[in-house]
Parts: C-alpha cells; sequence; structure tokens
C-alpha cells in the first residue's frame, strides 16, 4: 500500500498548502463586515471547471494509484511470471506524447486566437489518441497470439487490466476532446474554447504522465523502486 | 437585499452579482424529473435512497425474527439468512447513509448555506443521481436473479464471496460487485460537484472560516469520499475479474467441492487492504456530515454559539486526514505483523482525541444554553450519548489484545451500530424535522415526532445495549442459529427473544415517520421563512421552498459566522449571517 500512501501523502501536502492560505486561525466570532478571502485576494483565480478538473485528476490518481500499490503487492508473490513487453508499446507511447504535443500546440494557438491552428492542434491529438487506442489493442492482440491470456498469469491479468483502466480514461477524454472539437468547427467564442482546449490538454498530459509512470512500472524498469517501498513498509 | 456599505470594505469593487448563467427548466419533465435543480437532485437522492433503507429495515427484521426465535420461522433458511445479513449491511452503509447525507443534504445545503444559486455542474449533478437510482435498481434487482443476492457479507471477503458454497455466488455477487462500481461513478460526479461548490461558488463574505460545520462536514467527507471510494473500485474490478475471467488477483490456489479450482496464487489479504482502505474512511463519510449537522442543530436549539468553531474545523480536517491510516484494524485477526498492529492501534487510538475534542464542544455549547427540547434538539441529544457510547467500545475494539477474543462477537456487531448506525440515523432524523420546513415550507408534525423519537432512541437502546453483553459472552456474528452451546447461557435466548421485540418496534415507528413526511406535506403547520430563528443563510432565502436559483435577483452578502445566537445588545436573539453590522445600519446603508 505504500503508493497509495505516497500518493495521499502528497495530496494531504496540497491540501495542507492550500488550507493554510484560508486564515483557518481566524476568529470569526469578533469579526463582522464583508471581509475578502483568498479568492479575491488572488483575481487570477481558477475558473470552476479547472478546479473540477483539478479534483478529478486527484480522483483518478488515487485509482491508478491504487491499481499500482496492488499490482506492487501481488508481484511479490511466489507464482508472477513477467510477462515481455511488446515492442509496439514504445511506438504508442511516441504516439501518446505526439497526442499531448498537438493539444499543447492546440492551447498555444487558442491564446494567439489562431482558430485554424486550434482545428487542427485538436484532430492531430485526436486522431493520434485514437492511433494510441488502435495500438493497444494491437498490443493485446499480439500478447494473446504469444499465448499470454488475461488469466494465464497474475502478470498478464495486470497488465490487460491497467492498459484497459488507461485506456478507458483516454476515450473519456476523447468525448470531451470530440465536443471541444465540434465546437471550435462551429466558430464558437475564442475565450469560451480556450478553456475547453487547456483543460483537454491537462488531461491529456495528465494521462500522459500516468502512461509513462505504468509502463515503468510495467516493463519492470521500476521493480527496484518498487522494492524499496515494499521495504518501507515491512 | 441590503445595499452594499463601501465604506467598510473600502478598495473592493462592488459584488460580482446576478449575471450567473442559470440553467432554466422548460417543461415538466426537466423541472420535476431530469432536473439539474440541486434541490430537486437532494429529494429524489432522499427519496432513493429512503426507499431502498426501508428494504434494508425488512431485511434486518427478518434477521432479528430469526435470531430471537430460532427455528420458528422455517422459511429463513441459513442461505437466506446470509443473504439478509449482506443486502442490509451494504445497502444501509452505501445506498442509505453515504446517498442521504452527501447526495441528499449536500445537494440541498451546500449550495444555500454557502449562498450559491446551484452547484456548479448541474448537469453532471443530475447525472449523478441517475446513475446512483441505476447502482440501486442493479442492487435490488439481485433479489431476483437465480441464486438471490449474494451473502458474501457485506465486506464480500474473497476467496468466499465468489466460491460455490456462498449462495449468490451465480448472479449475485455479479450485481452487487456491478452496483457498486456504478454507485462509485456517481458518486464521483456528484462529489466533484460539491467540492468545487463549496471552493468557488461561496457567495461575498463568505470566507471558510463563516461556513456553518454542517458545511465543513460535508465537504471533508465528500473529499475523503472521493480519495477513498476509488480503493472500493479497483477492489470491484478486480474481483469481478476473479469471478468472470478467471483471473488470480485475491484467489489463492484451493480446493472447492473435492476439485482444485482454476485459481492459483492470488492474495485474499490484498482485497482486504484495498477494502478497508476503503472501508475505514467510510465511516466517517458518514460520521463527519452527522458531526456537523449536529454542531448546527445543537447551537439553534440551544440558542447559542457553538463552542469552539475553530477546534471544531480543525477537528473535523484532523479526523479527515486520520482516517487514512487506520484501515488495518478492521484486519488484526487477518494476520499481520505485531508492529503492524501496534502501529495501527496507535493511530486508531489518537482519532479518539479530535473526536473527544468535539463532543467537548456540543457539551460545553449545551452548557447554560437556552436549551429547547424540540424535536431536533432531542435527536441531536441522541446523537451525542449514542455516539458517546459507540465510541468508547471503538477504544475496546481498537486495541489489537482486546480486539482478538471479541472479533467475530455480538460486540463488534453493537459497537458498529451504535457507532455508525443509529448515531448517523440520529442525525439524519434530527437533520429532516430541522430542515423539513425549508424544504415544503411545512412544519413536521410535533407530536407525531416526539413519539417517534422516543420509540427509537429508547428501542434502539434495547436492541443494541444488551448486544454488548452478548458479545461478552461469546456469542459469534453472522450465526443463523446458534443452537446449544455451553458458553451462552439460557437467558441469552431470552435476551435475544426481547430485543427482537424492540426491533419490530422500532420498525414500525419508522412507518410513522414516513406517515408523518407525507401528512405534513400537506396539512402541516405553515412554517414561514424561519421556524426556528436560525442564523445560517439557508434560512434567509427570500423565498420558502426556495426558487429556482435560490436567491432573488442578487446574492446575499455575508457579514458574520453562522452562530450569532444570544448577541448581547441585538433585537433578536439571532443575527442572521446576511446581516450587516450596526455601524453601516446607522449609515443609512439598510433598506
Amino acid at each position: 500500500m505504500s503508493a497509495i500512501i505516497l500518493f495521499m501523502a502528497g495530496i494531504a501536502a496540497i491540501a495542507g498548502w492550500w488550507l493554510s492560505q484560508q486564515r483557518l486561525a481566524a476568529k470569526p466570532w469578533l469579526e463582522q463586515g464583508v471581509i475578502t478571502d483568498w479568492r479575491e485576494e488572488n483575481p487570477s483565480s481558477l475558473p470552476p471547471a479547472k478546479i473540477g478538473l483539478g479534483v478529478f485528476l486527484a480522483v483518478v490518481g488515487s485509482l491508478f494509484a491504487l491499481f499500482i500499490s496492488a499490482y506492487s503487492m501481488r508481484m511479490s508473490m511466489v507464482d508472477w511470471r513477467a510477462l515481455p513487453v511488446p515492442r509496439l508499446l514504445w511506438f504508442n507511447t511516441g504516439v501518446l506524447v505526439t497526442s499531448s504535443i498537438a493539444l499543447q500546440w492546440a492551447h498555444v494557438a487558442a491564446r494567439r486566437n489562431d482558430m485554424d491552428g486550434v482545428i487542427v492542434g485538436l484532430c492531430a491529438g485526436g486522431a493520434s489518441a485514437v492511433t494510441f487506442l488502435v495500438g493497444q489493442l494491437l498490443a493485446w492482440q499480439q500478447l494473446s497470439v504469444a499465448g499470454y491470456f488475461v488469466a494465464s498469469n497474475p502478470a498478464n491479468s495486470f497488465f490487460y487490466l491497467i492498459t484497459a483502466m488507461h485506456g478507458l480514461h483516454l476515450m473519456g477524454g476523447l468525448v470531451a476532446l470530440g465536443r471541444t472539437t465540434a465546437k471550435a468547427w462551429r466558430g464558437a467564442d475564442m475565450t469560451r474554447m480556450r478553456l475547453s482546449v487547456e483543460l483537454c490538454a491537462i488531461y491529456w498530459h495528465f494521462l500522459l504522465l500516468v502512461w509513462l509512470v505504468l509502463l515503468g512500472l510495467l516493463t519492470g524498469w521500476t521493480d527496484d523502486f518498487v522494492d524499496i517501498c515494499r521495504q518501507l513498509l515491512t | 437585499m441590503v445595499d452594499i456599505p463601501f465604506d467598510t470594505i473600502a478598495g473592493i469593487p462592488p459584488a460580482e452579482v446576478g449575471e450567473v448563467e442559470l440553467y432554466h427548466p422548460k417543461s415538466w419533465w426537466t423541472r420535476y424529473v431530469f432536473s439539474q435543480d440541486a434541490k430537486v437532485i437532494a429529494i429524489q437522492y432522499s427519496i432513493t435512497a429512503m426507499a431502498i433503507g426501508m428494504v434494508a429495515l425488512v431485511l434486518s427484521w427478518l434477521m432479528r425474527l430469526q435470531l430471537g426465535f430460532p427455528g420458528t420461522f422455517s422459511f429463513i433458511d441459513p442461505n437466506q439468512y446470509l443473504q439478509f445479513i449482506t443486502m442490509h449491511g451494504m445497502i444501509m452503509v452505501i445506498y442509505l447513509l453515504t446517498a442521504l447525507f452527501l447526495g441528499g443534504f449536500g445537494n440541498y445545503l451546500i449550495p444555500l448555506m454557502v449562498g450559491a444559486r446551484d452547484m456548479v455542474f448541474p448537469y453532471v449533478n443530475m447525472l449523478s443521481y441517475w446513475v446512483y437510482l441505476l447502482a440501486v435498481v442493479v442492487l435490488a434487482s439481485t433479489f431476483f436473479v437465480p441464486g438471490g443476492p449474494t451473502g458474501a457479507g457485506w465486506t464480500l471477503y474473497p476467496p468466499q464471496a465468489i466460491l460455490s458454497g456462498t449462495p449468490g455466488q451465480d448472479w449475485g455477487i455479479i450485481f452487487m460487485l456491478t452496483s457498486l462500481i456504478l454507485f462509485i461513478i456517481g458518486f464521483t460526479m456528484g462529489g466533484l460537484n460539491y467540492v468545487v461548490t463549496v471552493l468557488q461558488a461561496r457567495t461575498r463574505g463568505m470566507t471558510l472560516m463563516r461556513l456553518p460545520l454542517t458545511v465543513w462536514g460535508i465537504f471533508t467527507a465528500t473529499v475523503m469520499a472521493l480519495l477513498a471510494f476509488p480503493a472500493l473500485f479497483v477492489a470491484s474490478v478486480m474481483l469481478l475479474l476473479d469471478r468472470l475471467l478467471g483471473t488470480s488477483f485475491f484467489m489463492p490456489t484451493l480446493v472447492e467441492m473435492g476439485q482444485l479450482t482454476k485459481y492459483g496464487g492470488g492474495s485474499p489479504i490484498l482485497f482486504q487492504h484495498l477494502f478497508w482502505f476503503f472501508g475505514h474512511p467510510e465511516v466517517y463519510i458518514v460520521a463527519l456530515p452527522a458531526f456537523g449537522i449536529i454542531s448546527d442543530l445543537i447551537s439553534v436549539h440551544a440558542r447559542k454559539n457553538i463552542f469552539g468553531y475553530r477546534m471544531m474545523v480543525w477537528a473535523i480536517v484532523a479526523i479527515g486526514a486520520l482516517s487514512f491510516v487506520v484501515w488495518a484494524h478492521h484486519m488484526y485477526v487477518s494476520g499481520m505483523h505485531p508492529y503492524f498492529g501496534f502501529f495501527f492501534a496507535t493511530t486508531t487510538l489518537i482519532i479518539a482525541i479530535p473526536t473527544a475534542i468535539k463532543v467537548y464542544n456540543w457539551v460545553l455549547t449545551l452548557w447554560r444554553g437556552d436549551i429547547h427540547l424540540t424535536v431536533p434538539m432531542l435527536f441531536a441529544l441522541a446523537f451525542i450519548i449514542t455516539f458517546v457510547n459507540g465510541g468508547l467500545t471503538g477504544l475496546f475494539l481498537g486495541n489489537v489484545v482486546v480486539d482478538v477474543p471479541l472479533s467475530d462477537t455480538m460486540f463488534v456487531v453493537a459497537h458498529f451500530h451504535m457507532v455508525m448506525g443509529i448515531a448517523p440515523i440520529m442525525a439524519v432524523f434530527g437533520g429532516i424535522y430541522h430542515w423539513y420546513p425549508k424544504v415544503t415550507g411545512r412544519m413536521l408534525n410535533e407530536a407525531l415526532g416526539r413519539f417517534h423519537f422516543w420509540v427509537s432512541f429508547l428501542g434502539a437502546y434495547a436492541v443494541f445495549f444488551p448486544m454488548h453483553y452478548l458479545g461478552l459472552l461469546g456469542m459469534p456474528r453472522r450465526y443463523h442459529d446458534i443452537g446449544e452451546t455451553a458458553f451462552v447461557p439460557a437467558s441469552a435466548h431470552d435476551l435475544n427473544a426481547f430485543m427482537s421485540v424492540a426491533a419490530l418496534i422500532v420498525g414500525f415507528a419508522q412507518l410513522v415517520f414516513l406517515f408523518n413526511l407525507i401528512w405534513s406535506l400537506f396539512k402541516g403547520r405553515e412554517a414561514g421563512g424561519n421556524p426556528w430563528g436560525a442564523a445560517s443563510l439557508e434560512w434567509q432565502t427570500p423565498q420558502t421552498p426556495p426558487g429556482h436559483g435560490n436567491w432573488g435577483k442578487e446574492l446575499p452578502l455575508v457579514y458574520r459566522w453562522a452562530y450569532d445566537y444570544s448577541v448581547p445588545g441585538a433585537t433578536r436573539d439571532f443575527v442572521p449571517q446576511n446581516e450587516p453590522p450596526a455601524g453601516s445600519l446607522a449609515q443609512g446603508a439598510q433598506p
């Protein structure tokens, strides 16, 4: 459970930092009148949708941290046989990086009021994300052709489960991306577009980060780190 | 609405109120069924939760009939008894209490109490309810699938949860896990709303330290639930795969009915870790909103400001944080390193400190208060007593050496029903009696309310207080029929029969409550906007029940905290949060 504990410690640090800005030592029974709070002292305060996305990312992060915890606990059992990682995954990773870069491009274009750039970026990002998903399916197929079925070993089960979870989150993102692209196509107001595009880009970067961590876990690069974490708790 | 006294807030531009993009319902369907108004969603959540809760109540009757009069009711066989236990526990903890506190009270109270027009993402909020309803329907449908609902116990521990000896192995467990996954997805949608609304949609002047404690409780509980429910999600998904695809995440090598199963090498302990990483925070997900509601009820009905508001807020946050590092105290008998046991016993007992602070503060709020023994107040007092009661036995069970002999006895059942069953339900009832006038514009009937309170409170004690004693005798939980045992005297069976009769009576008293809810909707006394003379914002709405958008043209401005009761020199014994300070009155800023 060390991965989730580390993750929760990170969340607790962020929450603690935020709470420390909130005048929690105020004595509300002595204060009257309209007093300003953090939101008004920080005019650049974030729109609700962005905060909502941030909270959602914390939830998704905790979901994957729990999968990683379960993975690291289960892999120490004797029946664990690590599976060869299909080389296709490296290509897929490259495609996902491209997807993230394309959305970042769209985000920059939105700030420059360049609607054509936004549409190009969004479409390129969406297309490469779909390519990534197809690539993941092909990787599944390669594994099952090679005899690595979902139930034949826990390492296989985790591989399929974790890649599926990541893929599902990306598919959810594609729905949002599709709606944003449709809005851009219809020529929506640029100020509103800017936020939507930025949210998509943030979500994509987050999923790329999650994927890189998962890739490290699945390829066994992080085994040493997992060992260290496990020893912390034993 | 008031003008803004500019001099008191010099340098700050006038409040940006008004132009809020509000969703406007266009038809009957979008107004009352597929509504995006948090108040309607709250009522939908509450009715659904209470409806499925009634099912769980009936299940508890059936269990009590079997326990009190073993052998008399031939239609309850051992398999069914296990199914009743499982469904009762799961429904009560997750589908009733969690949904009612966060989906019901949270949806209704958060926007009103922070001075917002609605939740920040109304559409997602609506989806949240419909996914929750789907989860409830899937759960309820397990009663009708072949083999019936799962009988694995509400903790659904593998390996037995998916082995063939357990009732509901065919379909029940699949439906149960699916329903849990749906519930978590639906809750996440709602939870995002509650958190972001508290963070972003507070009206001007409503600093965090001016929030009513109800909002603090619901807010912290929501944050905890958002972070803890993924653990149940992960556990459910993996168990579902073990059941459906034959993976071995949790399933060890074992022989079933003389045959080696296809499973091998998995870790049931891993499931327990995941389950309780959700399961322990869940206790506080239910308790923290109750703490908040009780704080507000006590303050209003004792006409006194809450004692130690800051401490109360800090204690809520501290409990929320600590509850994530105590989960393994549910696993003392699962086998663990003694240092682990020591660590988790220590963290468990440390939680007693912020919790005790809260209890002291409630008692000190009551101290020399002008206590009105209204129905909400009665329930609030009952909550404090019951929570202290259940909390003290929690100290017993938190210690490894005491827990080991008491584990799996009726003592545990008595403990968690006191702390997590009776206490939160008292808060729910108190909250309903308190806020019903705001929701409907009419008071609940007082006499029926008092009857409901005394029967429920005394009856619940008649059920669960003797149960501690049965547990100390060593009477095991989860047994369909204890039969003849050397260590259980005959008198214990009489006690069991007494408890069963009490449970039936308590159950029937809830029908009185339901009748009261419906009867008062039409015949109740007109309540007016603020029948209790409460200071917090939800009582200051221009209309009762609050109209669409909650506030009139302008959002309220908040000048003070929510607990200005019996202020010396004030004209009334409470000062609403949106009433300007006396200084600006003199300047004529007040209309």
